[in-house]
């Protein structure tokens, strides 16, 4: 997959965020492309989290600027992020635990009745929203039995599921994935690299942060690498081994992409 | 971004046994149509049957032991299970179980309100002495008094969410603000003369065999409203879920500062309500009035299932909370029990309520 083959469905340019003496961004970049799971490595400090941060909405960057479809976007919170269409699942199980799954589903996002029911008593429409539900979990490939069951009841892995699946329910343009897999265990962890996958072939680019790299190498298209609040190097698993990419991420081996000028 | 260690856990070769069974859901059926759970056994908790999700739902531990009280009671006295004493029950809890509506909401965002009695106490002796004194029409003065406590639902949602300062430490200083206030302005008097007007609804209409006050019809339809509100609408649902894990409902978009400004806003306007209750079934206004009402209120959210730490719980829960107390104060005065057992026992069951709550979450950690 050659960056000039297609147009990005989101590129970052020269973003810079300072935090007092600190830059966590230094002139950064970052480009998508349709289709892929890009994902994100990087040591603690390289600026990682600040990307994701900026692209997702959650920080605004001193300078630099981010396009969503070749258009110029500004996100001054996560919300405004996702009414551009770019949804993001945390590391944290973003989830209501004593919600039923449709509820988590839909959180934010509900389903009210037709007619004078919902515009004036706003009733919910419980019914249509499970439905739903159902059919996304099953997109997906998640079996879970009832959709009103609480979230709590579920496996680690499986709330996971219910936040992915959020994700690639409402998303339009990006899905962003931070350390998805970083409260799972092993076999969990599998199940949702195994989502992720499923994401990425109904037709949605998936931006994935991990510190899993042999997961990353797994799954991913390509590799951005982050060093020093930049991005030094794009590789593709293929042709290049983990070692190597380990190697460009602590700086033991120079990039392959020129900083700034 | 915290450091986790899983950069050292591998991922595995094969998908795992889990996952294959996943996998093998037929994806099949058309959209809609539920996985019945025969294909992602290994995924799925033995889902519990009907009778242990009846057990489960939240309103029953309350309801249960209502009924116990009440067949308690009726064993032992002839007089409890008459419909005017019934009738008398639910009098006696109408302002309590009123201002419990809005301590539910409060508590439900996992949050708490001790200022509920005394703001309740500010807004009678408000309405009363604006319709008195002032001269005011008492439909104006009823609504000024009940905006006054809206407005002190207001100071605490913002002072909760801007000044990010704990509900307890705000609520327990808009106790003492609201108390002094009522206290000032009304010179320590009580207020009497009210016109009749503002006490209507401490009337009572006949129903079957018995006389029932308007006050407990209103307070019964408020809970009715207030369930209608947290379970079945989408402002419900936000609340449920700022209690249950507050930043994963910002991170969905939902407006968690707007959504506590408004809970303590309606809370304190059901205050309001609750203070117009009051009036009606003492005919006065008192400015000692409502001093351990707030105590009162969170022991009926905490009898009716409502957890403390938020998210968890039904407001019918609650009214039956409400009616437990008052069924065992009134069952123990028939009884001829002095009445300070009925605050020792009610002190047992709140421990055992927490209690239980607590095992329940420990059980889900």
């Amino acid at each position: 997959m050659n960056p000039s083959q297609a147009s990005p469905v989101m590129e970052a340019h020269g973003l810079i965020k300072r935090y007092g003496h600190v830059t966590a961004l230094d002139g950064a970049d970052f480009e998508l492309l349709p289709g892929e799971i890009l994902a994100v490595i990087g040591d603690n400090g390289a600026g990682k989290s600040s990307l994701i941060k900026a692209l997702s909405g959650a920080l605004t960057p001193d300078a630099g600027r981010i396009l969503l479809d070749g258009r110029p976007v500004h996100f001054h919170s996560p919300a405004d992020a996702r009414r551009a269409g770019i949804e993001t699942v945390y590391q944290d199980l973003a989830v209501a635990p004593a919600l039923d799954i449709a509820s988590n589903l839909f959180l934010g996002r509900e389903v009210r009745r037709k007619g004078v029911l919902g515009r004036v008593f706003r009733l919910l429409d419980a019914k249509r929203m499970q439905t739903e539900s159902s059919a996304h979990m099953q997109d997906l490939k998640i079996g879970i039995g009832s959709m009103s069951q609480s979230v709590e009841t579920l496996s680690g892995g499986q709330r996971q599921g219910v936040a992915v699946a959020r994700g690639a329910a409402f998303a339009r343009h990006v899905v962003i994935m931070d350390e998805p897999t970083a409260a799972l265990g092993v076999k969990e962890s599998g199940m949702v690299l195994d989502l992720i996958r499923e994401v990425r072939d109904r037709g949605l680019p998936v931006i994935l942060i991990s510190h899993d790299i042999p997961a990353v190498f797994e799954i991913a298209d390509r590799v951005h690498i982050q060093r020093l609040g930049r991005r030094v190097a794009v590789v593709e698993p293929g042709d290049v081994d983990m070692a190597e990419a380990v190697a460009i991420m602590t700086g033991a081996a120079p990039g392959n992409v020129p900083g700034p000028a | 971004m915290p450091d986790t260690p899983a950069s050292d856990t591998p991922a595995p070769d094969s998908p795992a046994p889990e996952t294959g069974t996943d996998s093998s859901v037929p994806d099949a059926p058309a959209a809609g149509a539920r996985v019945t759970g025969t294909g992602g056994e290994g995924l799925v908790r033995a889902v519990p049957a009907g009778l242990a999700r009846f057990a489960a739902l939240p309103t029953v531990g309350p309801l249960a032991a209502l009924l116990l009280a009440c067949l308690f009671f009726s064993l032992r006295t002839d007089r409890f299970l008459t419909g005017g004493n019934l009738s008398l029950v639910v009098q006696q809890v109408m302002e309590v179980g009123t201002l419990a509506i809005g301590q539910t909401a409060v508590i439900l965002t996992a949050g708490i309100d001790l200022s509920n009695g005394a703001v309740m106490a500010f807004g009678t002796i408000v309405m009363t002495r604006l319709a008195v004194s002032g001269g005011m029409p008492p439909l104006l003065a009823i609504l000024i008094g009940i905006a006054v406590c809206a407005a002190f639902g207001a100071l605490n949602g913002t002072l909760v969410t801007m000044a990010r300062l704990p509900a307890f430490i705000v609520t327990l200083g808009t106790l003492n603000i609201a108390f002094a206030l009522t206290h000032i302005y009304s010179h320590d008097q009580t207020v009497t003369g009210l016109p009749k007007m503002m006490t209507a609804l401490g009337q009572t209409f006949p129903f079957g065999n018995t006389d029932v006050t308007y006050g407990s019809v209103v307070m019964l339809a408020m809970f009715i409203v207030g369930w209608y509100i947290l379970r079945h609408t989408a402002a419900g649902r936000h609340v449920y879920a700022v209690g249950d894990n507050g930043e994963a409902a910002r991170l969905t978009g939902i407006n968690t500062r707007r959504l506590l400004i408004t809970v303590y806003t309606v809370a304190g306007a059901v205050y309001g309500v609750a203070g117009l209750l009051l009036v009606g079934r003492t005919g006065v206004g008192d400015p000692q009035a409502g001093v351990t009402d707030n105590l009162d209120s969170i022991t009926a959210v905490v009898l009716g299932g409502i957890s403390l730490f938020g998210g968890r719980g039904s407001i019918i829960g609650v009214l039956f909370g409400a009616l437990i107390v008052g069924v065992i104060r009134n069952g123990l005065q028939l009884m001829g029990v002095a009445s300070i057992y009925q605050v020792l026992i009610t002190g047992i069951l709140v421990i055992l309520a927490v209690g239980v709550d607590q095992l329940a979450r420990r059980r889900r950690a």
